[in-house]
């Protein structure tokens, strides 16, 4: 085994042996955290370690061939994978951060369990992001589902539980229904599940099969939430905040539209989705739901419900990036993960900083308490902006290519989808920070500073920096996917 | 020593013959429980022998007493039957262990000794039935495994079990004439009962209207001891009335003989012309797998008693296997046999966790198992880990099944049946989230202090859940030896 590809399962086995840790340091709940930080800590520096050898071209692979019948267990690390991959990893590290804090704060129970089944989802999350071949990514997009499944259900209540039925209940059917049966029939098709530069379906078929086969995995993969598939999300929102913060902001939703983007360049390849004219269909379900999730948002008060409608939105600009099938507009999607992903964790973070400290949750409630908290506020003005798009902030680039992608392929519907998309985001975004910083204060409650506890501050203040100091590095995320999508290196 | 190993074939029978009296003059339970399952990790040793022997495609054959055929009864053993024998075995030696836990709470007092011979004489009769060459042999095991498992099922705590013993007996024993009667039809047209002399007859033999009513008493017959849609009524009152520790033993070996006859008698006596082309049992078979499927799964959602649950969901996962074989391909039948592997680690399991459960609550209703979770964590990981696999997550066991099930379907461009199968294995989601929000989000009703039950019950137990992922994770073996068996089956029966 050469050395990266020890890098490889070393950052593949290192949560799993955090999880162990935890159980068994359970406890000492002191030691069992800081045990988890510095499994964060190293699972992220192995995953960066493998930045350089993947800009120079290096496809680190790691095999376990007796898995199925000529199927073993494949990895290779690939730039969108590895972006993907330390997306999930950095931000577990903040998230744990933030999650003492927070459930401390709370003074929630089980908080042994939780921690281990968070580092397992990190575990889930980045085979996702290096499996090699189709049957892989189904193993450990599963096994990601199990493992959050207590999570999601962690209060124990009626409603928790009710919400993990729905969570377990419409991903776990699409994925056996939809995906397992679409990958099924790429190997009959195709003979190989690898993923492969330029694609393995190219002349296997083609038309409204095709186009059928595309559908099987958009919707089979449903933690990318396409409508009508999107309900488990904002269910998923009983979960306590760290949990809608890094799963349902970062590992899992990304999970999905990272799947279906890799299936997208590695399975059909570029060339092949945007010659056939198939992607039409999924074009349209993803314009439909970024616009109905967007108008969706601004009806919702319960500030985490307004935050999830707004990803089912989001995730759909990387599915419609997908479908547009043009250089540009990949390169949108692939930055978007990252972008979109720093953006939603402050928010999400935000939002339960302010659950801890003022106990509010309704968007309603708010009224001038941005001059209580107004560090907590600021970093969410900042998250805004990013997901609006508008620079110096990260966002702003990843939706210039999508909308440079819309223009290449011909579609300018879709350029209005993205502009309406971006106006609706103004629309529920910014009434929450005018709210905070404008409204006078409700009766009876006290001005003055009131900051949440530095655990939770110190994370949320992190990624909404990263928003705006990944502005002026963007060149370097595009740099990395520029092969894969093929376009030329360095802008 | 080389005069000794010729002899593993009789031995493999004769061990756990010769033990079951013994544990009956011997009484004393301490020293009957040891000693099964030294015998039951004997016949698995043998039986992994017996394996390595034949499994690059030589065919071992042992002439009992030196009288070649047609004279005498030989033992033939394949790769098909050399897995068979693994299966029943090493369930049998695993379930073993766990015998002194459960005998006193799950058994009346003083009848231990009687569970221990009657479990002996039933693998007795499995193993022979699975081991020889002889039609009518075949049928002499088969009630000899039957005779001894209604004595097992009658052991039961509660009354009830007399029943449920009772009607299994009427049914098996319909089964068991029906096989009879269409083994008495085959001898007729080909006057020998070797299997070998009977294969090559019934392929040169005319296809007069005798064979095809041979295939369909002994198609019906063995449909009733395998429990296949609509003649599966026996079931589930038989799994969930008996001790529990019999419910294992029996739902991860029986089953599995049964579907081993059924693939001998059609593919390797009646030859696969007859079956497939002329007679088409698929047309029926087919249907009655799909309905299988869903009907057992469905029921199972409804249950209200763990035991019972897993009674219907081992319908539905019969389904499969029959599923398998009506695909009358060579993968079909592969995918049927590495179910017969993987299910009877889950099932096993599974029935293992209900032991644990009894012994612990003296039930398995679904209402006493509220909040298990807390009470017992570390058999209700077990349980989960046998639901996964049930439900055919990947990395356990029940994906292998599902996906070489699922390809096999797709290679014969039946592409509704592999999305049947997927739309069936959701159905055993819902019945496993709910034993798993009963275990671990409702009260417990009575007291919360946490006990696990004596580590003779969790070792083996988890060895089986541990095995359901470890075969998930490592199928090479299973896929390996099914689809040789496969290929050597098909091959006979072209």
């Amino acid at each position: 085994m050469d050395a990266e590809a020890t890098i490889v399962s070393t950052a593949l086995i290192l949560p799993l042996f955090g999880a162990l840790g935890v159980v068994a340091l359970g406890r000492w709940p002191n030691l069992r955290d800081s045990w988890t930080i510095a499994i964060g800590l190293a699972t992220f520096g192995s995953v960066a370690r493998l930045v350089g050898p993947v800009m120079e071209g290096a496809r680190p692979a790691l095999v376990q061939p007796d898995w199925m019948p000529g199927l073993g267990l494949g990895f290779e690390v690939e730039p969108l994978g590895l972006l993907f991959g330390l997306v999930a990893s950095g931000l577990w590290v903040l998230t744990s951060l933030y999650g003492f804090g927070y459930m401390r704060g709370h003074g929630e129970k089980n908080q042994t369990r939780f921690f281990a089944c968070f580092a397992l989802a990190i575990a889930a999350a980045l085979g996702i992001a290096f499996s090699g071949d189709l049957i892989t990514l189904f193993l450990f997009y599963e096994l990601l589902t199990f493992s959050t499944y207590p999570l999601v259900t962690h209060a124990g209540t009626e409603q928790a539980v009710r919400a993990g039925r729905l969570y377990l209940g419409i991903l776990v059917s699409t994925s056996v229904l939809f995906l397992l049966f679409a990958v099924l029939w790429t190997s009959v098709i195709a003979e190989t599940l690898h993923f492969t530069p330029g694609g393995i379906l190219e002349g296997q078929i083609e038309g409204k099969q095709a186009g059928l086969l595309l559908m099987f995995f958009a919707y089979g993969i449903g933690k990318a939430a396409l409508m009508p598939f999107h309900r488990w999300l904002p269910a998923a929102m009983v979960a306590p905040t760290p949990v809608s913060a890094l799963l349902h902001a970062v590992a899992v939703v990304k999970a999905g539209v990272f799947s279906v983007l890799k299936i997208a360049i590695y399975i059909f390849g570029i060339d092949f989705l945007a010659s056939g004219g198939f992607s039409n269909v999924l074009m349209i379900v993803a314009a439909i739901t970024i616009l109905a999730a967007s108008i969706h948002a601004l009806s919702l008060d319960n500030l985490k419900a307004r935050l999830a409608y707004s990803t089912i939105s989001q995730l759909s600009y990387i599915v419609l990036g997908a479908a547009l099938a043009t250089s540009a507009s990949m390169m949108g999607a692939g930055l978007h993960i990252l972008m979109h992903a720093l953006g939603k964790i402050t928010l999400f973070f935000v939002a339960g900083a302010i659950y801890v400290v003022a106990h509010k949750t309704e968007v309603s409630q708010l009224d001038g308490l941005g001059r209580r908290m107004p560090f907590t506020f600021g970093a969410f003005c900042v998250a805004s902006f990013s997901i609006i798009g508008l620079p110096p902030l990260g966002g702003a680039w990843s939706k210039w290519f999508l909308i440079q992608g819309a223009f290449d392929a011909g579609e300018p519907w879709m350029v209005v989808v993205f502009m309406a998309s971006s106006l609706l985001s103004i629309g529920y975004l910014m009434p929450i920070v005018a709210r905070g910083f404008f409204r006078p204060l409700p009766d009876g409650e006290e001005e003055g500073l009131d900051e949440a506890p530095l655990l939770m501050l110190l994370p949320l203040c992190t990624t909404a920096l990263a928003c705006f100091v990944i502005f002026f590095y963007a060149n370097d995320v595009y740099r990395l996917l520029a092969p894969i999508v093929g376009l030329d290196g360095g802008s | 020593m080389n005069d000794f190993s010729v002899h593993l074939p009789i031995l493999q029978v004769v061990i756990p013959l010769l033990a079951a009296p013994f544990c009956f003059i011997l009484r004393k339970e301490a020293v009957v429980s040891v000693f099964t399952v030294l015998v039951g990790f004997a016949c698995f040793a043998i039986s992994m022998d017996l394996l390595a022997q034949v499994i690059d495609g030589d065919v071992l054959v042992y002439e009992l007493g030196d009288w070649a055929r047609p004279w005498g009864i030989e033992y033939r053993i394949d790769i098909l039957n050399a897995l068979l024998l693994v299966v029943v075995s090493s369930m049998a030696a695993v379930v073993f262990i766990a015998g002194p836990g459960q005998a006193r709470r799950a058994i009346p007092e003083g009848r231990g000794y009687l569970f221990y011979s009657a479990a002996l004489l039933t693998l007795t009769g499995l193993l022979g039935v699975t081991i020889t060459g002889d039609v009518f042999n075949v049928f002499v095991f088969l009630e000899i495994s039957s005779l001894s498992s209604y004595i097992l099922i009658a052991l039961g705590r509660s009354r009830r079990a007399l029943m449920a013993a009772f009607s299994y007996l009427i049914m098996g024993t319909i089964g068991a004439t029906f096989l009879l009667i269409g083994i008495g039809l085959m001898y007729q047209m080909t006057g020998t009962l070797n299997m070998v002399d009977m294969t090559e007859r019934l392929r040169d033999a005319e296809q007069t209207r005798t064979i095809f009513v041979a295939l369909a008493f002994v198609v019906v017959g063995i449909s009733v001891k395998l429990a296949v849609f609509p003649l599966h009524q026996w079931l589930p009152n038989a799994y969930s009335f008996s001790p529990p520790l019999v419910s294992a033993f029996l739902a991860s070996t029986a089953t599995k003989v049964a579907y081993y006859l059924l693939i001998r008698f059609c593919l390797g006596l009646f030859g696969l012309t007859l079956v497939f082309e002329v007679v088409e049992i698929d047309v029926l078979l087919l249907p009655l797998s799909v309905m299988a499927m869903f009907v057992g799964s469905i029921a199972a959602i409804y249950q209200r008693d763990f035991k019972r649950l897993l009674a219907y969901s081992s319908i539905a996962q019969v389904g499969y296997m029959t599923l398998g074989l009506s695909l009358a391909s060579e993968a079909g039948v592969a995918a049927g046999l590495i179910h017969v592997f993987n299910h009877a680690l889950m099932k096993g399991a599974l029935f293992l966790v209900a032991a644990c459960v009894t012994w612990r609550m003296g039930g398995t209703r679904l209402d006493a198992m509220k909040g298990l979770g807390r009470r017992m964590p570390v058999t209700m990981a077990a349980m989960v880990v046998g639901g996964l696999a049930l439900v055919g997550v990947p990395g356990t066991v029940g994906f292998v099944s599902k996906w070489a099930l699922v390809s096999a379907a797709l290679e014969k461009d039946a592409y509704l049946l592999g999305f049947l199968v997927m739309a069936s294995s959701l159905l055993a989601l819902v019945y496993v989230w709910k034993l798993v929000e009963i275990v671990y989000f409702q009260e417990p009703e009575t007291g919360i202090e946490r006990r696990e039950p004596p580590l003779r019950l969790l070792v083996p137990t988890w060895i089986l859940a541990g095995a359901s992922i470890y075969f998930g994770v490592f199928s090479d073996f299973a896929v390996d030896v099914a689809s040789r068996a496969a290929a050597q089956i098909f091959a006979a029966g072209m």
